[in-house]
């Protein structure tokens, strides 16, 4: 994977709330990620983990609270801050070639080398040969390869990740769980959704439990940690 | 300067991923030459009724084309959640509008200008010599159709019954534009043809509005 080429930043959640008419989907949720850490988010569905994450990416406005990025001692917004986003659709266009896409992307960004940068992820998501097909032409599995490259365009200090195994099979997680792992092992500070335990999760260095849009568990101890996402099944 | 390159990269998108399914320049293509001909064949109106009522149809026609070519704008980006990856990538929101409202106008534009033949032939109206301002009328009537329309197609996108939200929506607003527009034409086919500024003026005021209300508050209409 790339080298590291961004600042260790941290995200503190304060008294997030959301409500769709009078459906609360988050409630009050207060929490310190400290840069560098891997937090796993886990509960039912509709328990607000989705939601929560769209919030910290700056997509969905919170009826109340903010997300501050900290980062160098400095706060900001995931406007602000670089910050990659995979999300449980691939947000690739399918008309579009793997290469066009994220030069697409890249150009958006104002990544500098945007072609040198784009050659080098194709390569290292295993896609450098079909890199001239069109991105309807993928499997699931080579979707979410290109949706990962999208999301790390920009040398991200934070990636949001919701369900990022969704539609996976078993070798295509575990390649997954090896580009997280040396994400992870670079500093990038990731929070990602899950449901049940898997290689993915095992990565997580802590476990937030959510129900009803509330934080009911908060651990970073082995045991616990498990016991969270194990709950979180079904 | 970085909304107007995101505005240029955009736009490059939204033009290759048109012209490599030709999706909507065939379906309205294929609409406005069965409104046209359907009418000639109906009514097989003499010169001087064709001077009277074409541009009125002709102008219908493109409205009701344009409302079936903006529907899958922003209906689209929601296949795959794209309208959240552009979201997080431009740094001004409105650069999306603005790509989206040119390529529209380009499309709408290119599709009239096809079909102006076809209409001058079946109609019986010289159009030679006035070909020029024609166009000018085409396109400022076309933006006129595609700034609210594309406002309208973020709105619609989200809403239930999407298919009827657009038109309902945009058909009563564009009213102004339909007249402006009808009037210029029917002033360049007259046998004494003369470029109504006064209409002209019009549409490019309407146009100003629309884009800088869609500038203002473009960004509310992308949020979930």
């Amino acid at each position: 994977m790339t080298p590291r080429a961004f600042s260790p930043t941290g995200i503190r959640f304060e008294k997030i709330e959301k409500r769709y008419g009078g459906l609360h989907a988050v409630r009050r949720v207060t929490l310190d990620i400290a840069a560098g850490e891997c937090v796993a988010l886990a509960g039912r569905n509709g328990s607000g983990k989705t939601t929560l994450l769209r919030i910290a990416a700056s997509l969905v406005r919170p009826t109340a609270g903010s997300v501050t990025f900290l980062h160098d001692g400095a706060a900001g917004s995931a406007k602000t801050i670089r910050t990659g986003f995979v999300a449980h659709a691939t947000m690739v266009y399918d008309e579009l070639t793997a290469e066009e896409n994220l030069l697409l992307f890249a150009r958006l960004q104002g990544v500098e080398g945007a072609t040198a940068r784009v050659e080098k992820l194709l390569g290292e998501v295993g896609l450098l040969e079909r890199r001239r097909s069109l991105v309807r032409t993928f499997s699931r599995g080579m979707r979410q390869r290109v949706a990962i490259a999208r999301a790390l365009l920009n040398e991200p200090a934070v990636l949001l990740l919701d369900e990022p195994a969704t539609g996976l099979d078993p070798q295509g997680v575990s390649w997954l769980a090896g580009a997280l792992r040396a994400m992870k092992g670079q500093g990038r500070t990731m929070v990602m959704s899950l449901h049940g335990e898997s290689e993915i999760s095992a990565l997580a260095s802590r476990g937030i439990r959510l129900e009803a849009g509330s934080v009911v568990a908060d651990t970073q101890s082995g045991a616990n940690l498990k016991s969270i996402l194990t709950f979180a099944e079904g | 300067m970085a909304t107007l390159s995101n505005t240029a990269v955009l736009l490059g998108k939204e033009v290759r991923t048109e012209f490599r399914s030709r999706e909507l320049l065939t379906t309205t293509v294929v609409f406005i030459l069965m409104v046209v001909v359907l009418f000639s064949f109906t009514f097989d109106p003499s010169e001087s009724e064709s001077r009277r009522f074409g541009p009125g149809l002709l102008w219908l026609a493109f409205l009701f084309a344009a409302s079936l070519m903006l529907q899958p704008c922003f209906l689209r980006e929601q296949t795959n959640d794209t309208l959240s990856a552009l979201r997080l990538a431009v740094s001004d929101p409105f650069a999306i509008f603005l790509a989206k409202l040119i390529a529209n106008t380009l499309f709408l534009f290119l599709t009239e200008l096809l079909m102006l033949p076809v209409f001058a032939i079946l109609y019986n109206v010289h159009i030679l010599s006035v070909t020029g301002q024609l166009a000018l009328v085409l396109l400022l009537g076309s933006l006129g159709v595609a700034i609210p329309g594309t406002a309208f197609s973020a709105i619609s996108a989200q809403a239930r019954m999407r298919e009827l939200m657009l038109p309902l929506l945009l058909l009563p607003l564009l009213t102004p534009v339909l007249i402006a527009s009808t009037e210029a034409t029917a002033a360049l086919l007259d046998p004494q043809p003369v470029l109504r500024k006064d209409w002209l003026g019009f549409l490019a005021a309407f146009d100003v509005v629309f884009l800088t209300a869609l500038w203002l508050f473009g960004e509310y209409l992308l949020e979930e």
